[in-house]
């Protein structure tokens, strides 16, 4: 299955750089029923990471208590308007997605 | 770090072992994309996560503070944040104590990033809400209780 980009915004202020990601992705907890009473199997991101300009500036493990299209906000100290700032998350199925975006 | 030790030892079984190590800093997880801690987010418990996380003893800190509404009027989507202001925060962890898995999420803060995460957290009822962050080799906790009036876990 495809998946969809993120929208991913990051600016500089005074040195640190503020990082806004929305991800779209289900984070199906496996604990939902569909209309059948059957368990629709979980599907969430395990896994988020970061970088500036190729370097890790922050990696994150998720669970099912995720919302829906997860959100994540954060802060690192340097970079500068038109450094890169990827962002990359991998789920339970194993598909993965990275999306960058120039600091503005 | 004995204490850390015994820990390690009681977990059990190698990926447990693993998980417990990474997640105590003895052993460095790969940079990229760690291994995912998957004893700590299938734990039931605020107790077996944290020793999952291996936090045993976490000390209530009033230098962490978790961010979020008093009540919540969508369990699927609440709105959290955690902040740090103990010098060399490494690790920030969001637990919801009434979840079916207490740890929604980690993450793991390299140099130069500021101990300040937010996100979005799915609650299935009431319940305390723990940040829970590691320094050094110490561990902190900070609890908010936050009231949810229709829950974000049933179907």
């Amino acid at each position: 299955m495809a998946t969809k980009p993120m929208r991913i915004r990051a600016s500089v202020k005074d040195g640190v750089t503020e990082v806004k990601a929305l991800v779209a992705h289900e984070m199906e907890t496996g604990q939902r029923k569909d209309a059948n009473g059957a368990v629709i199997p979980a599907w969430f991101i395990t896994e988020i990471t970061a970088t500036h300009n190729g370097k890790v500036v922050l990696s994150g493990e998720l669970g099912t208590a995720v919302s829906k299209n997860p959100y994540l906000a954060f802060r690192f100290k340097g970079g500068a308007a038109g450094d890169k700032v990827a962002v990359s998350w991998k789920d339970n199925k194993g598909e993965s997605r990275t999306d960058e975006v120039a600091i503005a | 770090m004995n204490n850390q030790r015994r820990n390690v030892l009681k977990t059990g079984t190698g990926a447990a072992v693993l998980g417990a190590l990474a997640a105590a800093g003895i052993i460095k997880p790969g940079i990229a994309l760690a291994e995912w801690n998957k004893a700590a987010f299938e734990a039931k418990s605020m107790a077996d996560t944290l020793k999952a996380l291996g936090a045993a003893q976490p000390a209530d800190s009033k230098d962490v503070q978790l961010t979020g509404p008093d009540i919540a009027e969508n369990g699927a989507v609440v709105p959290v944040g955690v902040t740090s202001a103990i010098p060399g925060t490494t690790m920030m962890a969001i637990l919801i104590e009434k979840n079916p898995n207490a740890l929604a999420a980690s993450f793991t803060l390299p140099a130069g990033t500021e101990a300040n995460v937010q996100t979005r957290v799915k609650m299935g009822q009431t319940s305390n809400v723990y940040a829970l962050v590691k320094a050094g080799d110490k561990f902190f906790l900070a609890t908010k209780e936050i009231k949810v009036t229709l829950g974000g876990c049933g179907g």
